[in-house]
C-alpha cells in the first residue's frame, strides 16, 4: 500500500521524497493534491518540505485551511503514521496536530547544511529499537525552525517523551535544543531535518533511510 | 448591510524573541540613530467588513484575529474596528 505525498502550492521537495520512497527504500508513493480529500488505500501521509503558499502570513499557516488536511486530521486521530518535514511539521504546528511554533533562527540565516542529532527518544514506532543517543547526521535547510513552545507544553513534550530528536550543537535556537517531536500516541512525526535528503549513498549518507522505512511500520 | 474598517496588529509575545526587530534595532545603531530600545516587529493587517452589526463584526474578526493572523502560541493581537460611513447617493 502507498505512501502519499502531499503537495501544495508552493511545495518544493515532494518530488525528493517521491524519489527516496521510490528510488532508494522500494515504497510506492503516490501524490495527493492539496485540494484532494480522498486518503482511501494509503498507509501514512508525508507533508513535505518548501513554502507552501509562499509562507504567507507564517508558515504553514494558509495550507492549514487546505481541504486535504481535515482528512489527514482524521487520519492521524485513526492512529495513522503522519509525517511532517520542514515546511510539513510547521503545517503540523499550526494545525494542531503537533505543540508549539517554528519561528525564526535566532541569527536570521537561512541555514542550509547537514547536522548531527541525536535520538532523543525510542518510544515510538518511528524509532523504534534505535538506542536513545544515538547519533544521526540529516541535512537541514531552514530560515524559521526555531522551535518555540510555552513553558507547560516543554514540560508535557518531556514528561511524554514526545521529544524525538534535538540537535548535538544547536543551530537556531530552538528551546530544548528540538528538531523534531511526536504527538502523544507517537503516530505523528515533525521535524526540521530533511530525511528525504539522505537516503541515497551517492548524497553522502543513508541516515534519512530509519525515518522513511518507519512510515510503513 | 454596515461595513466596517478594522485593522488588526499582530505582535511576537514579550516572550518571544524577536530576531529581526534585533537586527533592525543594530541597523538604527549603524546609522548613527541612539537610544533605540525593545524594537518588535510586527504585522498590520487592513480590512473592511460587511456585517449586519458592530457586534457581529468583532465576533468574527475577533475569531479572524485568533485563528488566522495571529498564531496563539508565539504572538499576541489587538483589534480596532470602526464603522465605515459611505457617501449616499439621492
Amino acid at each position: 500500500m502507498p505512501v502519499g505525498i502531499v503537495v501544495f502550492p508552493g511545495s518544493n521537495c515532494d518530488r525528493d521524497v517521491r524519489w527516496a520512497l521510490e528510488g532508494c527504500l522500494g515504497i510506492p508513493a503516490r501524490y495527493l493534491w492539496h485540494e484532494d480529500q480522498d486518503l482511501s488505500g494509503l498507509d501514512a501521509i508525508v507533508l513535505p518540505g518548501g513554502f507552501s503558499y509562499g509562507d504567507y502570513l507564517r508558515c504553514g499557516a494558509i495550507a492549514r485551511f487546505s481541504p486535504i488536511l481535515q482528512a489527514v486530521v482524521g487520519f492521524a486521530n485513526c492512529g495513522g503514521p503522519v509525517l511532517g518535514i520542514c515546511n510539513g511539521f510547521q503545517i503540523l504546528t499550526e494545525l494542531g496536530l503537533l505543540p508549539g511554533a517554528l519561528t525564526r533562527n535566532k541569527d536570521l540565516h537561512f541555514i542550509c547544511e547537514p547536522i548531527a542529532l541525536n535520538i532523543s527518544s525510542n518510544r515510538t514506532a518511528w524509532l523504534k529499537g534505535r538506542d536513545v543517543n544515538d547519533e544521526i547526521f540529516l541535512p537541514i535547510a531552514h530560515g524559521e525552525g526555531r522551535y518555540q513552545c510555552a513553558d507547560d507544553t516543554l514540560h508535557e513534550l518531556q514528561d511524554n517523551d514526545s521529544i524525538a530528536f534535538r540537535y548535538v550543537t544547536n543551530p537556531n535556537g530552538s528551546i530544548d535544543d528540538i528538531a523534531g517531536i511526536t504527538n502523544p500516541t507517537g503516530n505523528v512525526l515533525g521535524l526540521m531535518p530533511h530525511p528525504e535528503r539522505a537516503c541515497d549513498p551517492i548524497l553522502g549518507g543513508i541516515d534519512g533511510q530509519l525515518i522513511l522505512s518507519a512510515l510503513l511500520g | 448591510m454596515p461595513r466596517f474598517q478594522a485593522q488588526v496588529l499582530v505582535n511576537l509575545r514579550p516572550s518571544v524573541l524577536d530576531p529581526a526587530g534585533e537586527a533592525a534595532k543594530s541597523a538604527a545603531n549603524s546609522l548613527g540613530i541612539e537610544g533605540i530600545q525593545n524594537l518588535r516587529i510586527g504585522k498590520v493587517v487592513n480590512l473592511e467588513i460587511e456585517a449586519p452589526e458592530e457586534a457581529e463584526a468583532l465576533r468574527r474578526l475577533e475569531l479572524l484575529s485568533d485563528r488566522l493572523l495571529a498564531n496563539p502560541v508565539i504572538e499576541d493581537w489587538t483589534l480596532d474596528l470602526n464603522p465605515l460611513h459611505t457617501t449616499k447617493t439621492a
